[in-house]
């Protein structure tokens, strides 16, 4: 009995995978699966995307059933994962870390009739394809200039998770901006190797505290980084892709959140419809993808004032994090006197600018 | 670079901290093994004293009463160890490895609910003037009361196996089963003491590890740190104030490799990443070098069964 139903859900599965041309035509009904590098209650990153699906589920009612699995390790399990989503019938998969990218054109290649999102990757190597991303370098060009006219001791320290262009233009753009209202900063680099993993956060914070840092910030999907700062009393940080209002007025002084609800309402709405077409959206505060949390108590009012200044000149447009003149670490010129940075450099950037110390770890 | 920025006093005190956990649980493995059972589910009775421990402390408001929860959720899963191997006669290595393994999935399970929930803090222990003793007082005086408890219990139990006749007893039980049984002691019931005690440790060190170090709780936080305890009872030849020595060596490695990197030193943090593990290597490798199994002072009846058939 078991097995009989085990074969037919599996021939319905390749029957949904192969059978034809059923993409191009609306759907009554639309299964949309996800894929959470981390726990759905992890307090950041994980947490927010699931949020937005709860809100893209509650806009569609009926007529969309969500799939999610949590804490999918990045690499093979993650291909056996979609996989598995892939036949048990979702129409739209969502991976929702940078690590998926192989895997997910992986299983994209074998079911060409599932739409694929990947979230922050660059690789869409089938027509099915998209990706989606946020310019959290404009939020951190934000964050970063409280951060650099709150910090004392003028370190500033960053921890980092992968060393992949995600991750090294927030540290750049942290410096860069840190930089334009305080000459002084310094900027510290430690490498988590993990997305997710509270014990090396909090230990590479406290490392970064006891060598004098008094201003964090993180690019990891934990509390811990906002749990140290806490613990150490004098040391500001930020939430990072949550609001992370626990820490509030201080240790944490703003966030940065992501706010994926409006493109996954309008995905799965592309895919009932029949009209899911291939695309690389990148989306920034303006269009409200990155959102700014409230700026504490904590934080004195023309420091204020100076940050909404950064985050009113993004919106509008007028000013980019990344302009020249830009020097890259070793001293060549990157970037001319007004010019900006193209999306193409931004999305491959493998180096740190002039004035950051240390190596990127190969 | 710019090594001048780390203080090595800050920096002890860090390592002091790291290295509590698996302090904690390589003191209960010690004792246990010095009774002659090898109980390789240490790393999944520390996880589950990690969740226990966070939740009774979420639960009760008293990060203490956390503690004491901890320390009976390892006692607990260690009795499942007890029965098991004392009882039934089951294979120590193979019942370990099945402890760890059902460990780490049911702190997973029970700790569904938990994940993102904060614990009460536990405050530090206020020395009066000997924490503002310059340097010295940085490191060692300003910890929480976990800390000292673990500098205690390395006395306390180095004066229990050494100058006690309990501890005696139980090394006698340890070393040749057959002869203290022949002298009319209970060596099950020995072992089986033992045993529990060696798992209220781990919990105790699991939940210093979900309280304190990192007052958070996630899946598998632990990370390998029962290995490390286990593997740092070899590493003190079966000896307290040895494995204060070696749990420190550990703690330290792990702090200052992060630390290094924001001094900027270029070493791959790979290499660093994985020195606890080939130090462990190194050192098991020059002390079997070094003589037979006297100098190693293993127990003599470590991983053996006893069953009393006369």
């Amino acid at each position: 009995m078991m097995r009989k139903t085990l074969l037919a859900t599996a021939a319905l599965g390749l029957g949904l995978a192969f059978g034809g041309t059923a993409s191009a035509q609306a759907l009554d009904k639309a299964k949309a699966c996800f894929i959470y590098v981390g726990p759905k209650n992890d307090g950041g990153w994980s947490q927010y995307h699931h949020e937005a699906v709860e809100k893209m589920q509650a806009h569609y009612g009926d007529k969309v059933e969500v799939q999610y699995q949590e804490s999918v390790p990045e690499g093979a399990d993650a291909e056996r994962v979609m996989s598995q989503m892939a036949l048990s019938g979702c129409n739209i998969i969502f991976a929702t870390s940078f690590g998926f990218m192989d895997a997910t054109n992986n299983v994209a290649g074998k079911f060409p009739n599932v739409k694929f999102e990947h979230a922050t990757g660059y690789k869409r190597e089938h027509a099915n394809v998209s990706t989606y991303n946020a310019r959290f370098y404009e939020g951190r060009a934000v964050t970063a200039t409280i951060g650099g006219l709150m910090t004392k001791s003028n370190k500033l320290g960053y921890i980092g998770s992968y060393p992949i262009p995600e991750v090294i233009m927030g540290i750049n753009a942290v410096y860069l901006a840190a930089k334009k209202v305080n000459p002084e900063v310094e900027l510290s680099v430690v490498w988590a190797f993990s997305w997710f993993d509270p014990a090396k956060e909090a230990d590479a914070a406290k490392a970064l505290i006891d060598q004098g840092v008094d201003v964090i910030f993180s690019h990891t999907d934990s509390t811990a980084p906002l749990i140290e700062a806490q613990k150490a009393g004098n040391v500001t940080g930020f939430g990072q892709a949550a609001d992370m209002p626990e820490f509030g007025p201080y240790p944490r002084v703003s966030s940065i959140i992501d706010d994926w609800a409006p493109y996954y309402i309008e995905r799965v709405g592309a895919v009932l419809e029949g009209k899911w077409e291939q695309s690389d959206r990148w989306d920034g505060i303006a269009s409200g993808e990155v959102k700014i949390g409230e700026f504490s108590s904590a934080v004195p009012d023309d420091v204020k004032a100076k940050a909404q200044e950064v985050m009113d000149g993004i919106v509008a447009g007028t000013l980019h994090p990344f302009t020249g003149p830009l020097n890259k670490q070793d001293g060549t010129q990157f970037l001319k006197e007004g010019e900006t940075i193209s999306d193409a450099d931004l999305a491959g950037m493998m180096f740190y600018v002039e004035g950051i110390k240390g190596d990127i770890p190969k | 670079m710019n090594l001048s920025a780390i203080d090595f006093w800050i920096l002890t005190a860090s390592l002091i901290v790291a290295s509590t956990p698996i302090l904690l649980a390589g003191l209960g493995e010690l004792v246990v093994e010095r009774a002659g059972v090898l109980n390789l589910g240490v790393e999944g009775m520390m996880i589950t004293g990690a969740i226990a421990g966070f939740a009774t402390a979420v639960h009760s408001g008293s990060p203490l009463i956390g503690f004491a929860g901890g320390a009976a959720a390892g006692a607990a899963m260690s009795l499942i160890f007890a029965v098991l191997t004392q009882y039934l006669l089951a294979n120590q290595m193979a019942t370990g490895l099945a402890l760890t393994l059902f460990g780490l999935g049911f702190s997973a399970l029970v700790g569904q609910g938990y994940v993102g929930a904060k614990p009460p803090m536990m405050g530090k222990l206020d020395l009066g003037p000997l924490s503002d003793i310059p340097g010295f007082g940085v490191a060692f005086f300003r910890h929480d009361l976990m800390v000292y408890l673990s500098f205690a219990a390395v006395v306390a139990i180095w004066y229990f196996l050494s100058r006690t006749r309990a501890g005696l007893v139980l090394r006698a039980v340890g070393e040749n089963h057959d002869a203290a049984h022949a002298l009319g002691y209970k060596v099950v019931r020995i072992r089986i003491l033992a045993i529990m005690f060696g798992g209220a440790m781990a919990g105790l060190g699991g939940a210093y590890l979900s309280l304190i170090r990192v007052p958070l709780w996630t899946e598998g936080m632990t990370s390998g740190a029962g290995w490390i305890a286990v593997a740092l009872v070899v590493f003190a030849s079966w000896k307290p104030g040895r494995l204060l020595l070696g749990a420190w060596i550990f703690g330290g490695i792990t702090v200052l490799q992060l630390n290094l990197q924001v001094a900027g030193v270029q070493i791959p943090t790979e290499y660093l990443s994985m020195s606890p593990y080939l130090i462990t290597i190194l050192v098991l490798v020059v002390m079997s070098a070094m003589g037979g199994r006297k100098a190693k002072g293993a127990p003599g009846a470590l991983g053996r069964s006893f069953h009393a058939t006369h």
